[in-house]
């Protein structure tokens, strides 16, 4: 009885995918992935299309570094993406995924660091923090100072953790787990900080499991709040809520240094400088992926890897500079551009 | 109460209890009115209070958007420089060095400046598009080489930040992003009347950008408008078709029940699963292109069909019987007694169905990340197969970006987002006063 609308619906699906097979040839290039990398790399792609008359200006869409690779790895073809953010490298796994689909020839290039921080209101005072404090302060079990045992994370202020620090509240806002910036985060900080116990070293000898889970686990009783993927969402917080402080990239901290201050972590406050020569311990490299296949298939994939890798753009006193991205020391800045303009592919 | 048992024409005692027990009780029960009354009250007057306050927030954030900064600068057009070898051929004019005319331009207003890192900072004052901006000017019109002249160039986000009095000059050079010799040159551009705010064309002329003074909602507008007409030339049809199918032909047995309760379900499914459904059928399947506005509008419309066809059942069925029977009984078919009758008494409610559905649909942005929409696209889509994305995607990606200038504009496309809701909106109620006839 439907027939008619359900017959219609079809055939009108039917001449529509005709026109999309019609339509295979593309020519602009398409990038998926990681939203942490997306502000670089629309800023290159602007700058490709803008500078290349001959090319159009490519695509880049937001959908995370997992996403984006399940994309990437989908297989070789124009329906597939020819180029893959990720604010951290490609999985084992993601490369098996990828050669399963007949993408095997990849090229990885290291664009520069993204340094994570910890900041609080200009009205605070500033906390000089150490990655154990941290740690002390997040996760959901500590050990009991007196019998080494991991007994639930009863600290509720920072006082209580470390009597030089203020007795703030322990209050950080931080990114949900489905986002790159906490991955980063548990990785950097919180992996290093709980290292720092021989009750967690003395676990991890005898169950790495459990000790990993250890490391790991945020607490859950409200001193750790998910507020979001949106870091503008936690600054305002910030600025509402002076006592809290707040994880997110370090190019939201460059962009309202009048209202938020980075916490020092291990004596190093977060700078442009002291990320870039890796004595501020929380940074993570940021990736792009290329797909080998698709070059010269896609017009305009060579040139824009060299866009990307131009001293322009990733250099010391580049554009992506600019929009917070930590470049890479010069030696191998020269060595990551040479790599991937001879686009040398991922050693199996 | 029987008067036949109450023979002297005195109240009966039972009567006068009823009085009492209702006068006992009036007290209460209008209380309780009072107090009910004063619940709405209080409910409509929040619900007022909040959307008051987040017009007053957006509009307050978003209105200086729509104004640009622009400083005027002398820009010789000097013809060595720019077509030496005089054939005025537009490829060796769109690739010479129009950075150095800006350059220039801004050296001859600050003749002192000197330094590699203060000339830097004076360059800074302008949007790095100016340079292109002079190669459009110049390619669209060869007769300004060798003249000078005074241009309105686009100044840089951080310039039109501070004019707009966003950041605080009592700060520490340090933590903000516009420094003390620049601030300096500002003053002085500014006494001199080389610096004013002009309507902001850019917004609504260009496609999107990372550079907050370039970036427009042009690109994401023809995003919208594509999508919104597959949106719409699919679901109208299918829609009024089906609700008239199952109103008027359809007989009524277990099938179409499952059907109804199937569409009424559909209406409350999340948009994001319509996301998924899209991507497995319409780009996994018939392998669409990605972020197509054409895709969108197939999404968006099986978000927007239960929606339609249950307002065009309703408008059915508030057509009354009588018509239909009257058509009958004069001889009409049944396909006659819906074409000339019933359709057109109910197209009104069909049609104010559809704009809230379509403005639901405008506003969607859940499941057009899944199909790609969620997307930085600089170039102006033409046709419903380029990539696309569309206004309420636009005003997510711009929220998470850390400039500070995306603020405003992030506000000033919500404007626009929001005009066009009450637009279609108003058209809605606008329809249904008109044609809307009441039985």
């Amino acid at each position: 009885m439907i027939k008619h609308p359900l017959a219609f619906a079809v055939a009108a699906a039917l001449t529509l995918a005709g026109a999309g097979q019609a339509q295979s040839a593309r020519d602009y290039i398409s990038v998926v992935g990681s939203s942490t990398v997306y502000p670089f790399t629309t800023a290159v792609a602007e700058q490709f299309g803008k500078a290349n008359a001959n090319f159009k200006t490519p695509k880049v869409e937001s959908t995370g570094t997992g996403g984006g690779f399940k994309l990437f790895c989908g297989g070789v073809g124009v329906q597939h993406p020819d180029i893959s953010n990720a604010s951290r490298a490609i999985k084992k796994s993601e490369v098996e995924t990828c050669a399963k689909n007949g993408v095997t020839d990849i090229v990885e290039i290291n664009i520069g660091f993204d340094g994570i921080v910890l900041a609080s209101s200009k009205k605070n005072q500033p906390m000089p923090l150490t990655i154990k404090d941290i740690w002390l302060a997040l996760a959901k079990e500590v050990p009991d100072p007196a019998t080494g045992k991991l007994v639930m994370n009863n600290f509720k202020t920072w006082k209580d953790i470390n009597p030089a620090l203020p007795a703030n509240k322990i209050e950080v806002l931080g990114p949900p787990p489905t986002s790159g910036t906490r991955d980063a985060f548990v990785e950097l900080v919180m992996d290093h900080g709980c290292k720092e116990f021989e009750a967690i070293k003395a676990l991890e000898k005898s169950d790495e499991k459990k000790a990993k889970a250890a490391c790991q686990t945020i607490r859950e009783d409200g001193a750790f709040i998910e507020a979001g993927e949106n870091d503008n969402l936690i600054v305002n917080k910030l600025v509402a809520n002076p006592n809290a402080l707040g994880v997110f990239g370090y190019s939201f901290l460059e962009e309202n240094l009048d209202k938020i201050q980075g916490e020092t972590i291990n004596g190093v406050a977060p700078s442009f400088e002291s990320i870039a020569d890796g004595k501020y311990p929380v940074s993570r490299p940021l990736f792009v992926y290329v797909k080998k296949a698709h070059v010269g298939v896609i017009p305009g994939i060579k040139e824009f890897v060299a866009e990307f890798t131009s001293e322009k753009a990733v250099g010391d006193d580049g554009y992506l500079g600019k929009k917070g991205l930590i470049p890479l020391p010069d030696d191998q800045r020269k060595q990551v551009a040479a790599n991937a303009n001879s686009l040398k592919t991922l050693s199996p | 109460m029987n008067k036949a048992t109450s023979p002297n024409g005195a109240t009966p005692p039972h009567e006068r209890d009823i009085k009492t027990i209702v006068n006992a009780g009036l007290a209460r029960r209008h209380a309780a009115e009072r107090r009910f009354r004063w619940y709405g009250l209080t409910a409509i007057t929040l619900g007022l209070a909040f959307v008051v306050l987040m017009f007053a927030n957006i509009i307050n954030k978003g209105l200086p958007a729509f104004w640009q900064t622009y400083i005027q600068v002398p820009i010789t057009f000097d013809a060595a420089a720019l077509d030496p070898e005089g054939q005025r051929d537009p490829r060796a004019l769109a690739g010479a060095d129009y950075n150095a005319l800006v350059r220039a331009g801004l050296r001859q207003l600050f003749p002192k400046v000197e330094g590699r890192l203060p000339l830097r900072a004076l360059s800074a004052l302008v949007s790095t598009d100016a340079s292109y901006d002079l190669q459009r000017r110049v390619l669209a019109d060869p007769q300004l080489i060798g003249t000078q002249q005074e241009i309105w160039l686009l100044a840089s986000a951080a310039v039109d930040t501070f004019v707009k009095g966003n950041i605080d000059r009592g700060l520490e050079e340090a933590n903000r992003p516009i420094k003390d010799n620049q601030i300096d040159w500002i003053d002085q551009l500014r006494a001199a009347g080389k610096i004013e705010r002009q309507f902001n064309a850019v917004l609504f002329r260009s496609g999107d950008s990372r550079e907050p003074e370039q970036a427009g909602i042009r690109g994401a507008l023809m995003g919208s408008f594509f999508t919104l007409l597959v949106t719409f030339l699919l679901s109208f049809p299918i829609g009024v078709a089906t609700a008239v199918y199952l109103e008027e032909f359809a007989p009524k047995n277990r099938w179409t029940d499952i059907i109804e309760v199937n569409i009424n379900n559909l209406a409350a499914v999340p948009s994001i699963v319509f996301g998924l459904l899209g991507l497995a059928v319409f780009i996994n399947f018939f392998g669409l292109p990605r972020s197509a506005p054409l895709v969108g509008g197939l999404v968006l419309s099986l978000m927007t069909l239960p929606v339609i066809i249950i307002a065009g059942r309703a408008a059915l069925t508030s057509v009354p019987p009588s018509i239909r029977e009257a058509a009958l009984g004069m001889g009409a078919s049944k396909l006659q007694m819906v074409g000339h009758h019933v359709l057109p008494l109910a197209m009104p409610g069909m049609l104010t169905g559809s704009i809230i559905g379509m403005a639901r649909a405008l506003g969607e942005s859940a499941p057009l990340l899944m199909i790609g929409m969620v997307a930085f696209i600089v170039d102006v889509p033409k046709s419903f197969l380029d990539p696309a994305t569309v206004l309420p995607v636009q005003i997510y990606l711009w929220s998470d970006l850390p400039e500070r200038a995306f603020v405003e504009r992030t506000s000033a496309a919500i404007m626009v987002l929001l005009a066009f809701m009450i637009l279609m909106n108003g058209l809605a109620i606008l329809l249904r006063k008109r044609f809307e006839r009441r039985w």
